[in-house]
Parts: C-alpha cells; structure tokens; sequence
C-alpha cells in the first residue's frame, strides 16, 4: 500500500497517464473539428484501426517512421473523405454510417493485416526523447518530457485546435457551419466544402491516434487492437464540451484513472481487478455530472444540410 | 413511402416461415454412423474459435497442432479443415457448431469453454458425429453422452517452471504479471507462476494486473508499461492480449515469458520461454478413436508428465544458463513426480 | 399515411413505380455492395459465385439457415425496438449492449434464486426481470441526461464498458457455475437455469425458439405505444421539439428518462430472452455485437417498430449468411467485418437517391396540372426522428 505514495510511483502515474492519453487526444481532437462543423463520426474506431495498420505496414517495409505517419495521415484522410461522402454529400444518418466505417476499418485492416504480413510482428517505433533540461525536473520531469515525439505533437495539436477554431476565418466558418449551415450559406459560407475538410481532418487525425499505437506505443499491429478507444474518445468530446482545452482535461482525467488503476492492481490493495477496470468509465461520468453543466453543442451536429430544404 | 415497403417484406417473412416450419422437420437426415473412413476420403475436421488464427495464444495453439497433423497424414487429401474464427458471439459460435456437425464432419472442435452448452446441444442432435471441447474436463458421460471429447491444460504446471525461470533472472526481484480476466485457464496459470517464482525467491514481489479482457492489446501494453516502471525486469501474460505486452517488453528491454503458442518469433531478443500447449498429442488419440469407431468419452489433460505442455526455450535467447536448464528439469520432475503440488 | 388514389391510372403507375424503386433502393445497394466484395473474393482466388450462393442459401435458401436467421432476428428485433424508442425522443442510445449483458445476468440471477418455482410464474417473471435490469441500466443515463445535462453518447459507452466488467466480476464469484468450482477449472459461466424457465425451440434441433414471436408482438405494441398513448404522443413530441413541448406542458425531463428506461429495457429483454431461448445459461460472450446491429437495424427500419421487423430479418439474415459464407470458402472473418461495413454504408446511403426522388416528384406535383401524390409527405431520408 505504501507503494502507492512513493514518487517512483508518482512519476509512472504520469507517465503513464501522458502517454495513455495520447492516441484518445489525437483522435478526440480531430471529433472535434468534426463536430463542431456538424458532424459526427462515430467511425473513428475503424479509422484508428486502419491508420494503425498502414503506419505499421510501411514501417515494417520501409523503416521509415516518417513514411509511417504519412501513411497514416493519407489512409486516414481517405477514409474521412468517404466518411463525408456518405455523411455530408448522401445526408446518411449519422450515428449508423459511422458504425458502418467502424466495421469497414476493423474488418479492412484485419483482412489486409491478414494478406500482408500475416503474423504478429514488432518494429523499431519512435523512441522516447527525453527534452533536455526540462526532464530533468524531479517527479514531474521524467513524467511528462521524456515521451515519443508522437506524445508531443498530440499535446501540441491542443493549442493547434483551439487556435483554428477560435482565432481563424477558418474556425469561425467551422463553428458557423455548426450552427447553423442555413445562416451560413446565405452568407456565402461554403457548408459543403468545410464539412468535407472537417470530416477529412477528422479522420487522418484519428488514424494518426492508431499510429500513435502502432509505431509509437506498442510497436506492434494485431487485429482490433483499438479495442474501444475510437468510441471513448468520441464520449470524451461531449465530456470535453467541444472545446479543445476541456477535450483535453476530460481525457487526462480518463487516463489519469486508468493509469491509476492499474497501479492499485498493481500494489495489491485488495479490490477486485474487474472493479479496478471500471473506475475510469464510472469516474468520467460522476465527474461530468459533478461539472457545471455548460452548452457548447453545435447546434446542428447530426444535421445534414440541404440548401433546397431549409 | 416505407411502410408499403414494409408491408410487402414482412408478407414475404411469413411466406418464408411458413415455408421453413413446413420444411423443417424434414432437413437434416443423420448419415449413417458406422462408415468406416474410406482412404480415399479425407478426414474432416472443424474447428470454431473465438479469436484469430494468428493470435500467438489460445487459437493459433489449435490451428498449429491440426496443421501439423495434416501435414503428417499428407495434406489436403487426407485431412480437411474448416475454421470459423473470431466468434466471440456465442449464438453465431453455436450455429457454426451446428452447421459444421451437419456438413459431414467427423470432428467438431468447439475451442472455448463459453461454447460448452451449445456443444452439448449441438452433440445430442448428432450422435454420429464426434465433438471436442475445452478447455474442459466434462465428457458428458453422466448425462449420457458417448460422442464428447474435453481437453484440459494444466497451464498451473508450466506456470510454476515459468516463475521458476522468471525468478532465476530477474535481479531487481520484482516479475510482473499481464493478465486478461482473472478467471480460468489464465487464473491458473497466473497463480501457477506466482508459486514458481516464490519457490525460488520467497522475497521478492510478483506484481499481478488484469486488463478485463482477452483481447485488448492496448490495454496490455500499458499494463507492462506499468510493471516496467514500478521495477520488474521479467513479465509474463496469458491470452491473445499479451502481443501488446511484449511490444513493450521488447522495448524497454524486459524479459518475457510465455504460454499457449511460441511467443519468440515476435520478440526473439526477450523471449526466455514459453509453455506450449501441444495439442497434436490429443487430437492425434482423438482422430485415431474416431477410426476406431469410439466417438468420445475421454476427458484429455495436457500436463507436463504427459508431454501435452512443454517448455520451449527460445534458441535465440542467450541467457539460458546451465544452472537455469537444471532447475526447470527439476521443476518439471517435481512436479510429474507429484513431489511438488502446483495449486491452480 | 395513407393513399388518396383519385388520379387516373397513370398516376397510379407512376406512384406504384416509385414506390417500387424506393423498397428496391436498399437492395440495390446491397448488390453493390457485393460487387465489390466479389472482386476482392477473386482477388483472395475464391469463387464469388459459390461465396454468395452459400451465404444466400446460409441465411434464407434452407430450412436450417432460415431458422438460425430467425433465431438471430429475435435479439436484433428487441435491441432495434429499444433504440427506437429512444431515438423517438431524440436519445441516442449506444448502451444496448451493456443493457443485453444486464438484462442477461438480472434474469439469470433470478431464475437461479427461485428455482423451485412453477414454470408459468417463473418463466413470465424471469423476462420481466431482464427487462428490469435492462431498463435500470438506462435509468442511468436517462437521468444523467435529463437531470444533469451528460451527454448520453458519454454515458452509454461507459455504461457498456462498466457492464461488461461487472459480468466478469459475477462470473468469477458471486454467480459462477457451482460445478466449475467443484472442477477447479473455474470457467466464467453461470449455472444452468432451471429447465422450466427454458424457451422451447419453434423447429427442434435449431436455435429458433418461441421468443421470436414475443418479439413481433412487442413490435406491435411498440407501435401502439407510440401512436396511440399519451406516453408515445409525448415521446415523440419531445424529440420533435423539446422547447415546444415544454412549452406544452409536457415533463421533458421525465419523457426522455422513460424513453430510455424502455429503451434500456428491451434490451434487456434481449438479454433475457437470448439466455432463456438460447443459451440457458450466462456465458461470456453473451451480447456479442447486437449492440450495434440494434442500432443499424432501428434505423435501417426507419425509426419504425414495424419496419423494425424485416429490417432485423434481413440485416439478421446478411450476418447469418456472412457466417455461412466464411464457412463454405473459408475466407478470413475480417473480410465479412468489412463487408458488412460497406453495406452498411451502401444502404444507409441510398437513402439519399430515394429523398432526391421525392423531392422531384413533390417539385412535380407542386404544379397544377400534375396533382397526383400531393399527400405525399416530405420524408426525411436522414432520419432523424422530426416525423
């Protein structure tokens, strides 16, 4: 017990919970564009999947980590372009084309898994670099600056995102489009074309979330090894309020407490491990509903838009 | 618009099922039994399982054994094997039982404890056909089954060796445990090695997590993370989950070991060992019963003293001293022996 | 809606052909769908013709492949009636599967308490049970949402999540398998449930069991419910407008909590019913994907309880017959994940060309000279659920 109060621990709590949040911050972020132009992908699972697998591939053939991440970024912006294709220029519901590029992506990269390479193998992945001077801060130094340049990038696209949006011609367009794509083409916004960049920025960020994986975290591919994430981060969207920052907090606090049960496992404090795994998904929703309650949905979020039917 | 559609379909769902209850009684015709396998003729053996055939664990153990044995019986025109994999949905893993058992196969393998009830049902429509199920220890006998086959795997025993090995490497004393869900097959296993390693070192701390699923290699991963960073130098895990563990591993430079299939291809550097479950002895009695006419009955238990578990060093791994090769020999003797009692 | 045929023939033709082109949209795009799983077939050196032969003969071309459709339908039709509840009222419900593995271990836990109790008490309350649990599990977020603003995509996901370990928790202790501890091999599965609990199968030696028709009947009721209720008026009105039905009167928050709970409900019903009918017991694995297949079938269905049913029939009979299929060629099962995935994706983008046609034909006959299929309403192709 006395394990769990020592600043080893503390240093791989936060570790830990830097690095857990990272693949959830790429693919959140890249929602939230998404969302706030109106809309939802419940597809990032499968597009997570898929940017694994191409960023896994390519490393594996060429060994080049930055081919990796452009591959990823490449399959990732196709996959969202079909996403927009289908929920943007074919009005499709929502919640159910999302499910259908989940199942796509899952059962995609399995199947391409399955040809290429066939058997589970690892690869040399970005190596943790430790930032001089900075990670050499007690406790908190080895903590958050000795990580893999993906770890970086992903906390460095939070000031990106909120930038776009709410400093930008762009973001403004964004968030116009959000809330209402009606107003907006009257003003000679183009509603069509911004959901379509949204939803394509969108998805080569959730696929960069799979390589953060991929070639960063695990350095391996296996079938379904998102195992969920690509859902949690859209829940996390709604927790975040569709702000970055708040996108940000509410996935810290996620990996905070997954990263802290896993050391109460750990030292053995005596719950049951079943109970242990669940005290991130019960802890987010009490810590949502504790929050002030605060609106920042897009208005249209869900909403096809179709200028003949205003 | 839709609800004329939607009229049309559903008269054409009552028409079908009309049809199906009329038709159905009539379907499945039980071929005749006693057939002798003609050579010419190809063994025929299914199998369902709930995760890939490349998972480095529970499945791909199976499909490496009854690929072996086909290679030995000489290929596709001796033996045939159809696979249904990743069916972690009971319902679809039970019509897959069923389906196979009425195509004219005279193996069936139900490849997961969760199918067991729907095996059992499947097994009493078909009495011709034989079944095999695990991991498992019930034939069914009570009940009257006489077409059954269960397998076991001790996976306690080479756990212990495990741990042995484990704690014989590890200098910071502190080995770390990836587990899936804290029950069965891997439950054992997991507190085989923890009596392993503390045979050999009474003092130092096994550190145990689950990650509440088999298959959740993210998870995993940032379990081993987690061990690495509280001090341990020696990891194992069990079930398909564990690639993601020993991504980390290989990594940081942790030592791993392994169980159910031959982890070392995926990392030969940190891979010491692994306990392999080798199934081809069973399947091999099972087969050869069929032949003979006995449809199941036998309740099959892999364990070190019947060569059903083997531990495997990874040739590649260079740190296997002499001393280490003694005390697994040992270990094993011990515990064939009944000299020592792994505890599942 | 109904028909006011009054024009001469030829606008009934036209209307018929619409409507025609309209129910075969989805089918078409299926076709498409398989096309192009046919060439990456060839590409895997199967033959396509021999695939899809199996895979339509596997879910509806045999008595057998028939019925295991229908076994399949009858989790599909529940879970699909619960979403559209509460997507009636604007909750999107993505917690099914954690309702299903709910439902399953509040009916098991029961029946396995009250053993001793007649069949045709126990058996009615055992369901009633699952649905219990079911809908407790959606009272959760149902009040999340209503009383504290939390997003119910939020909550749901977690829920599953939460669900799932809480089966494993179970399974492990409190409801495992007495036999599994006395074998040591302590697998996760729960005791067998008293046999007079069990829903006899419709054809003997299949899985198709008299749950089914529970569950076209509760179709029906859903229906009833909807259109015909106060409760269903208010449901429906507050996921039309929730600003103008508070305006109304109407206790919104109270309506999307009930929309849930019968929402969650049902599900659990599923749970139920699929361990009563099918397995008999819990065993891992239980909700395997009707979570999500719930969702596609309530909105392939239309947000319809009717339409509902053979949308769960088709959709049930597309993932029996993938089964079947990966068992006759042996192709990997990632292949049928992912074309599974593009047919969904097909069909729920062929929506779009049936709205484009409406939409000409109301532009049609917003001229005088053309006044045939005027009541023709703007049906919302996207679906969302402002009928």
């Amino acid at each position: 017990m006395e394990q769990l109060f020592t600043l080893t621990t503390l240093t791989g709590i936060l570790h830990s919970t830097i690095r857990l949040a990272t693949p959830y911050l790429f693919a959140s972020l890249g929602e939230t564009i998404s969302q706030r132009s109106g809309v939802l992908n419940l597809g990032v699972e499968g597009q997570m999947l898929m940017g694994a697998f191409a960023a896994f591939f390519v490393v594996v053939t060429t060994g080049s980590l930055l081919g990796g991440v452009v591959a990823a970024i490449f399959v990732g912006a196709l996959l969202g372009l079909l996403m927009a294709l289908v929920s943007v220029s074919f009005r499709a519901e929502q919640g159910i084309s999302g499910i259908g590029m989940y199942l796509l992506g899952l059962g995609l990269s399995s199947l391409l898994f399955r040809l290429t390479l066939g058997s589970v193998q690892s690869v040399r992945g970005f190596a943790e670099l430790a930032l001089p001077g900075l990670s050499s801060i007690p406790v908190l130094g080895p903590a958050l600056f000795k990580h893999s340049l993906l770890v970086y990038v992903a906390f460095a696209l939070v000031p990106m995102v909120a930038y776009l949006l709410n400093r930008t011609t762009w973001g403004l367009n964004i968030r116009a489009v959000g809330d209402n794509p009606q107003a907006a083409d009257t003003l000679g916004v183009p509603v069509i074309a911004i959901r379509y960049a949204t939803v394509t920025v969108g998805g080569a960020m959730a696929a960069m979330g799979g390589a953060s994986l991929s070639i960063s975290a695990v350095n391996i591919f296996q079938e379904n090894m998102t195992g969920g994430i690509g859902f949690i981060a859209v829940a996390l969207v709604y927790f975040g309020g569709w702000r970055p920052v708040g996108v940000m907090l509410g996935i810290l606090l996620f990996s905070l407490v997954s990263a802290l049960q896993i050391w109460l496992q750990l030292v053995g404090i005596g719950i049951p491990s079943d109970l242990a795994v669940m005290l991130p998904y019960i802890l987010t929703i009490i810590a949502l509903a504790l929050a002030p309650r605060r609106t920042g949905q897009p208005a249209a979020l869900t909403r096809p838009f179709n200028r003949g039917m205003a | 618009m839709f609800k004329r559609g939607t009229l049309v379909v559903v008269a054409f769902v009552l028409a079908v099922l009309l049809t199906a209850c009329g038709g159905a009684p009539a379907a499945p015709a039980a071929p005749a039994a006693t057939d002798a396998p003609v050579a010419a003729e190809p063994f025929k053996v299914a199998v369902v399982m709930p995760s890939t055939e490349t998972d480095l664990a529970w499945s791909q153990a199976m499909i490496d054994a009854l690929r072996s044995i086909q290679a030995e019986m000489g290929g596709e025109a001796a033996m045939q094997i159809s696979i249904s994999e990743n069916m972690f949905n009971v319902t679809d893993a039970a019509a897959a039982l069923r389906d196979y058992a009425s195509a004219g196969n005279q193996l069936v393998i139900a490849h997961g404890t969760q199918y067991g009830t729907s095996m059992f049902e499947v097994a009493r429509d078909f009495p011709e056909v034989s079944f095999a199920w695990g991991t498992a220890t019930d034939t069914g006998e009570a009940e009257g089954f006489t077409n059954v086959f269960s397998y076991n795997a001790s996976a306690e025993e080479g756990g212990y060796v495990n741990g042995v090995i484990a704690a014989m490497l590890s200098t910071s004393n502190v080995v770390g445990i990836v587990g899936p869900v804290e029950a069965g097959d891997a439950k054992a296993y997991i507190d085989g090695f923890e009596q392993g390693v503390l045979s050999v070192k009474p003092d130092s701390t096994v550190n145990k997590t689950y990650t509440g699923s088999f298959g959740d290699t993210a998870a995993a991963a940032e379990a081993a993370s987690t061990h690495i960073a509280a001090g341990a130098d020696v990891l194992t895990g069990s079930a398909q989950q564990v690639v993601g563990a020993i991504g980390v591993a290989k990594e940081r430079g942790a030592l791993w070991l392994g169980t159910q299939s031959s982890q070392a291809s995926l990392a030969p550097d940190i891979v010491v060992a692994t306990q392999l479950y080798d199934w081809t002895g069973v399947l091999k009695d099972i087969i050869a019963k069929i032949q003979a006419g006995t449809l199941g009955g036998t309740a099959y238990d892999l364990t070190l003293e019947n060569g059903g578990l083997k531990i495997v060093f990874n040739s590649a791994f260079p740190g296997v001293t002499p001393e280490m090769q003694a005390a697994v020999d040992t270990a094993i003797q011990g515990i064939s022996s009944g000299v020592i009692t792994v505890l599942p | 809606m109904r028909l006011h045929l009054t024009s001469p023939s030829r606008g009934t033709w036209r209307l018929w052909r619409a409507i025609a082109l309209d129910a075969l949209m989805p089918f078409i795009a299926v076709v498409v769908a398989l096309c192009i799983g046919a060439l990456v077939l060839l590409g895997l050196g199967k033959d396509p013709l021999l695939a899809y032969g199996a895979m339509f003969r596997g879910a509806f071309g045999t008595a057998s492949g028939l019925t295991q459709t229908l076994a399949k339908a009858t989790p599909l039709i529940l879970v699909g009636l619960g979403v559209t509840i509460a997507f009636r009222a604007q909750v999107i419900n993505i917690g099914a599967e954690g309702q299903i593995i709910v439902g399953a271990l509040g009916a098991t836990a029961f029946a396995l308490s009250f053993a001793q109790w007649p069949g045709w008490f126990l058996l009615p309350l055992t369901a009633l049970m699952g649905a219990l649990a079911g809908g407790l599990w959606g009272l959760v977020p149902g009040l999340l949402k209503a009383r504290l603003a939390v997003n119910e995509i939020l909550s749901t996901v977690m829920m599953n999540a939460i669900a799932l370990q809480l089966m494993n928790f179970l399974l492990r202790g409190p409801m495992l398998d007495p036999a599994q501890i006395a074998a040591g091999t302590n697998i996760p599965q729960s005791a067998a449930l008293p046999a007079q609990v069990w829903i006899e199968r419709v054809v003997p030696r299949t899985l198709f069991h008299w749950g089914f028709f529970l569950a076209l009947a509760l179709a029906i009721a859903v229906t009833i419910l909807l259109w015909r209720t106060t409760l269903g008026y208010r449901i429906r009105a507050v996921g039309f407008n929730p600003a103008a039905a508070r305006y109304a009167g109407i206790p919104v928050a109270t309506v999307i909590t009930l929309a849930m709970v019968l929402g969650g409900s049902f599900a659990g019903l599923a749970g139920a019913i699929e361990v009563m009918g099918v397995h008999r017991r819990i065993v891992e694995g239980i909700s395997g994907g009707y979570g999500f297949n719930g969702i596609v079938v309530a909105l392939f269905g239309r947000l319809h309880p009717l339409g509902v049913i053979p949308s769960a029939f088709l959709f049930g009979g597309l993932l029996v017959g993938a089964d079947q299929m990966q068992r006759a060629v042996q192709v990997p099962a990632a292949l049928i994940t992912a074309l599974n995935g593009l047919v969904v994706l097909m069909v729920v983008s062929s929506a779009y060309w049936s709205q484009q046609r409406i939409a000409r034909r109301q532009s049609e006959a917003a001229r005088p000279s053309e006044a045939h299929a005027k009541d023709e309403p703007p049906l919302d192709a996207h679906l969302t659920p402002d009928l």
